[in-house]
């Protein structure tokens, strides 16, 4: 299948957006803030980087696997499985109600297509993706897992019992990215609890370190993900410092930790979608 | 139709019961300069902004690291500090399991874990914060005292309550606001249930939000000529055996409500004081064995039978066994 262009990925990107801010008005609830900000990111991964199927098999055998250990972000993730055909878009519509398959954090319960593990509890995201990395190992199946976290995340334990374990074990077909946007929930990562030199932190624990400087920036995103590729199998994880605005993409929610999980009212969310061009039709 | 209803407590505003426990956290702090503070990366969501703002040199916020956070809080006693610990109730509990364990209950350390959004009533952020097991890993803890109060007024003193208590204490509230129906000011006795409304047909033993709901239940029971006794358990551990197997003596039957699982609640704890002492009829409110789901609160209480309607049930039924 051809690949899109810069262009058509942009556009997916706003469709997205609109997505994310719609559902989230919708039930006046939900994550808004690094949704928007890792947006680029998964419609890279979605539509460009990896081999998936949209016949969603929970193994995954013989096709790229994504994990999302920052499960609040649900939002951008289950846009990017509609709008990839795992599920019909209409469905977004449900997001956080009741009896829905979309679950105001990922999970498996409801069966919803594309979610292998559940996640909203933090720190968690990264062990799966190596135990499940270790299993491709053992299937003889080469292709990639990848898996997302938070930056705020970072301060759990069980994110380094897990970056130590990666490299012991050669785990040289993982690809983790940090969303890097300097917030979390009361402010910002610096002053909540400093997260000091990351880079030197992973390359200390043994992984390969990339960084995105802009992870807003499409082209970016997609060389970074390319160039991590290329470190695959040599013995080490890769490990991507993915740099992203949190809100980005409507200017007033734009930097702040204000927008990490409440919802805009009637006319923010106007004057958010007056922002974002319906570019694939709105669920 | 609870406007129009005969109820015996009544109520004209709604909080949540996190506004409690923020509210008695700073005045406790300001009695009590033992007492110190800590949040992880929730200091919004568990309303503990007043305190810090007013005690910053008493307040750590240590950042999405609960483990840490139990640990230092234990560790702080030893000089004689009165630690509360601030998050959400899952991350309060099962994942700091044996941190609480081994650092603060075994320990016999005097830290208050304050976890707030328990049960399904926080709603949409669905069935990974909602836990539904809290009360049962605490209360199997030894040396832990284990407190659900059932509103505003009660969940401020009982925060205010347990820093003159000596050890480790669970003290579990919500997230959704809710009637405020019990006296402000009011005295919370640790281990003391609160005989609520006098009856003579069933004893209704009920903990936290579901207190309410219960009192609704009296109103329309009474309604049918039936006659409940209404008992705000909001101490689950110790229980106060002595007030359950009074109530049932003379009205020789029970009803359990919580919003927790039936495995391991609140409900467990009263079927063994009955089958040990007194066995009776008992019929049990609670979650059957399932986690939850994103919703609004009230709609997950009637999915998962939680409600008043519920209690109702459980009551006519629990008589029809007598
Ligand atoms: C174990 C755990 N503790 C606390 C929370 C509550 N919580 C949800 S998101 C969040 C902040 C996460 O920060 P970050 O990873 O930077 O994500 P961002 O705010 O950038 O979306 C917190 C504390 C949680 N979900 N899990
Ligand atoms: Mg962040």
């Amino acid at each position: 299948m051809e690949k899109p262009s810069i262009e058509q990925l942009n556009n997916i990107c706003s469709q997205v957006r609109r997505d994310i801010v719609r559902m989230v008005h919708g039930v006046q609830s939900g994550h808004p803030g690094a949704s928007l900000g890792c947006t680029e990111f998964f419609v890279a991964l979605y539509f460009h980087q990896m081999k998936h199927y949209k016949e969603f098999n929970i193994d995954g055998i013989g096709e790229d696997l994504f994990f999302l250990s920052n499960g609040h972000i649900s939002p951008v993730w289950y846009s990017v499985l509609a709008r990839s055909g795992y599920f019909s878009s209409e469905e977004l519509s449900t997001f956080r109600k009741i009896d829905s398959r979309l679950q105001g954090h990922p999970a498996t319960e409801e069966g919803l297509p594309g979610i292998r593990v559940a996640s909203g509890s933090l720190g968690q995201g990264l062990s799966v993706a190596i135990g499940a990395a270790l299993a491709k190992k053992l299937n003889n199946d080469d292709h990639t897992v990848y898996v997302l976290m938070g930056d705020g995340e970072q301060q759990e334990g069980q994110i380094w019992e897990a970056a130590m374990c990666a490299p012991h074990h050669g785990v040289d077909n993982l690809i983790a990215s940090i969303d890097l946007n300097g917030q979390q929930i009361d402010g910002p990562t610096e002053q909540i609890m400093n997260l000091l030199d990351l880079k030197a932190k992973w390359e200390a624990f043994g992984w390969q370190v990339i960084e995105t400087e802009n992870g807003n920036d499409i082209q970016q995103v997609l060389s970074s993900l390319e160039k991590a590729k290329g470190l695959l199998g040599n013995g080490k994880p890769v490990l991507n410092l993915l740099r992203t605005d949190m809100g980005y993409g409507v200017d007033f929610m734009v930097g702040t930790h204000k927008w990490h999980g409440i919802a805009p009212d009637d006319d923010q969310l106007a004057a958010a979608l007056g922002q974002l061009d319906e570019t694939l039709g709105d669920y | 139709m609870e406007k129009t209803l005969d109820t015996k407590f009544t109520y004209t505003e709604k909080k949540d019961t996190r506004s409690g426990f923020g509210d008695g956290f700073l005045e406790v702090g300001r009695k009590n300069p033992n007492v110190v503070g800590l949040c992880a990366d929730l200091i919004g969501s568990l309303k503990m902004g007043a305190f810090q703002k007013e005690f910053p040199d008493r307040f750590f916020q240590v950042g999405i690291a609960e483990a840490n956070m139990m640990g230092v809080a234990a560790g702080l006693t030893i000089g004689g500090k009165i630690p509360y610990t601030g998050t959400f109730a899952n991350f309060s509990t099962g994942r700091v399991y044996d941190q609480i364990r081994q650092s603060i209950a075994y320990s016999g350390k005097n830290v208050k874990i304050c976890a707030s959004h328990a049960g399904l009533t926080l709603g949409e952020d669905g069935a990974t914060h909602q836990i539904l097991e809290d009360v049962g890993m605490m209360r199997m803890l030894p040396h832990m005292t284990v407190i659900n109060p059932c509103d505003y007024n009660q969940t401020k003193a009982a925060t205010i309550a347990i820093a003159d208590y000596e050890g480790p204490v669970y003290l579990r509230f919500g997230r959704p606001k809710w009637p405020i129906f019990t006296p402000e000011n009011q005295k919370f006795e640790i281990g003391k249930a609160w005989k609520m409304i006098d009856g003579k047909d069933v004893s209704i033993f009920a903990t936290g939000h579901l207190v309410w709901e219960a009192v609704v239940a009296e109103a329309l029971l009474r309604e049918e000529g039936i006659k409940a006794e209404v008992i705000n358990i909001h101490t689950i551990k110790p229980l106060d055996t002595e007030a359950i197997l009074d109530s049932v003596a003379k009205t020789g039957c029970a009803v359990t409500a919580e919003e927790h699982q039936l495995n391991g609640g609140m409900g467990d704890s009263v079927a063994q004081t009955l089958v040990r002492n007194h066995p009776a009829p008992l019929e049990m409110v609670g979650v059957n064995d399932s986690f939850g789901e994103s919703g609004k609160p009230e709609e997950l209480l009637e999915k998962y039978g939680l409600n008043t309607a519920n209690i109702v049930k459980a009551v006519k039924k629990v008589l029809s066994r007598k």
